[in-house]
């Protein structure tokens, strides 16, 4: 049996573009299921701004199935809303009481300036994964599935980085703007397995230091984790700090031996 | 992820990039938030073992002002006669002001980088999920333990407020005499007991953080870094807190 919210208030963000100084709306709805998502609240609300001639409010969304990392959003201070390992758009409104005012705002840091609305430019996490998310591979046929061997740990804990969508919602949450779980994931899934270790130490030192030019710092607050929608280890930012100092030796003895 | 507008730099690290000149190796990795962290890290495990040994050192108290002030002598005369007096005990003074001024530097430079990296603030209220009052207060604790020891210093150390108020003279070399004549005035002891719980709240994140920031989080010892944590607050701000409230309670005292 599906359920309504009523009368909900929401005080969205609006901006008209990135130079505009922005400001809360509030708006009212007076009826929406439990069972909608609250991207799909949103889109009723769109329409219903529409059909009354205002102009919609603009959010990033893709997949909605929580995979690709599009969909962002602060929700009640939150990154990603008040459930924990879920996006946005696995947020449904069963979470919200009747009568609740849902503050909705950007995703804010220097890096990711605000596009327009609730639209953030996250191409800072771009210029960190072309700095070292790749691997050397021969080219040609494809090779035979399971050729090498992984302990199986090892695959497990690359496959828990490796579910880094993307979203960017450890930098919102970060007091500090910080995109270390962001960066520890990338480096993570890669130098764990056998496939990246002839990058492994110039990727950690590339990607770290593209993340210094963009972000803030880790001061250890636990805040990504905790909103992450994959739930990614803190525990791959102490790996990554780990691999960031032997990299700055290993990478001064690499260049001695030519 | 999100898409860019702006033009694409080189996209594989095989494209020929100009090489960046680097600096000096330590230079160079402190030039980093990750390697300012390392230092962080590495300088309060240092200030750890002073505010450990400190408060260990100063529990002698307990067992008259003959111990404490023959414990202050062998400091003086550590490595005597390899060394000459005090000269160990000025290296080791020195080595934690270096350790100081490096934590403070990083803290200082990270603060700022903290600040630029979010130029506009949140405009609604944000619900913190995990984050603690000690690791929201680092900044304010911190300001607290340094102002603090400029007090301490110069209550017990150069003695020049040490009797202002109270009864008696500074006496040079009478650490005992010194602390009890310091205490027994109640707003000085109220300052130390506010100034130790600050370094504790300090302590309890920097103790855990300080494993993060190193890259120490072996499965072995990962669940034991937090109670470490508490345990360690808790011991110096106990010890610490105890020595004010024993001269007030005529425990320790002439």
């Amino acid at each position: 049996m599906s359920h309504h919210l009523e009368n909900l208030t929401l005080k969205i963000w609006r901006q008209s573009a990135p130079a505009d100084g922005g400001h809360f709306e509030s708006y009212r709805i007076d009826s929406i299921s439990d069972e909608a998502s609250f991207l799909e609240m949103l889109d009723v609300l769109n329409e219903k701004l529409i059909d009354e001639g205002l102009e919609a409010i603009t959010f990033d969304h893709d997949c909605r199935e929580g995979i690709c990392g599009t969909c962002s959003l602060m929700i009640d201070g939150q990154a990603h809303g008040p459930q924990r390992g879920t996006a946005t758009c696995q947020l449904h409104m069963r979470t919200f009481k009747s009568g609740d005012e849902i503050v909705v705002e950007p995703w804010r840091a220097t890096a990711f300036p605000i596009v327009k609305d609730l639209m953030v430019d996250r191409s800072p996490l771009d210029r960190i994964v072309e700095a070292g998310g790749y691997i050397t591979a021969t080219t040609g046929g494809a090779p035979d599935a399971n050729i090498i061997p992984i302990p199986k740990p090892v695959a497990d804990a690359a496959m828990d980085a490796a579910e880094c969508i993307g979203c960017g919602a450890c930098v919102a949450a970060c007091p500090n703007g910080a995109a270390n779980l962001f960066t520890a994931a990338k480096v993570s899934h890669l130098n764990l397995l056998p496939q990246g270790q002839a990058e492994r130490w110039s990727r950690v030192e590339a990607m770290v230091e593209t993340m210094d030019e963009h972000f803030g710092s880790c001061t250890n607050h636990g805040e990504c984790e905790a909103a992450c929608p994959k739930s990614i280890s803190l525990d791959f930012i102490a790996l990554m700090h780990k691999d960031y100092r032997r990299a700055k030796v290993k990478n001064r003895k690499l260049i001695s031996q030519i | 992820m999100a898409q860019t507008m702006q033009s694409r730099g080189p996209v594989t690290g095989t494209a020929a990039t100009p090489k960046k000149r680097r600096k000096f190796f330590v230079l160079d990795f402190y030039g980093t938030a990750v390697g300012k962290k390392y230092v962080m890290a590495i300088t309060g495990i240092m200030l750890l073992g002073f505010v450990l040994v400190h408060m260990i050192g100063n529990l002698k108290m307990y067992l008259g002002a003959e111990h404490l002030n023959h414990y202050g002598e062998f400091l003086r005369e550590l490595l005597v006669p390899i060394m000459p007096r005090t000269v160990v005990l000025w290296l080791m003074r020195g080595g934690l002001l270096v350790a100081g001024a490096l934590h403070v530097h990083a803290a200082v430079s990270l603060t700022r980088l903290n600040r630029q990296a979010r130029s506009v603030k949140y405009q609604g209220p944000r619900d913190y999920q995990v984050a603690n009052f000690a690791s929201r207060t680092m900044r304010a604790t911190g300001i607290i333990v340094f102002l603090f020891l400029f007090w301490h210093l110069a209550d017990l150390t150069w003695g020049w407020w040490n009797a202002s108020g109270g009864e008696g003279e500074f006496v040079r070399g009478d650490a005992y005499g010194n602390v009890v004549r310091s205490f027994e005035r109640v707003p000085v002891s109220v300052l130390y007991i506010v100034a130790n719980i600050a370094l504790g709240t300090h302590l309890y994140h920097g103790v855990w953080s300080l494993f993060q920031s190193m890259g120490w989080n072996n499965p072995k010892f990962k669940e034991w870094r937090r109670y470490l944590a508490v345990a360690f607050a808790t011991l110096i701000v106990v010890g610490n807190v105890s020595f004010p409230i024993a001269v007030l309670a005529g425990i320790v005292g002439k």
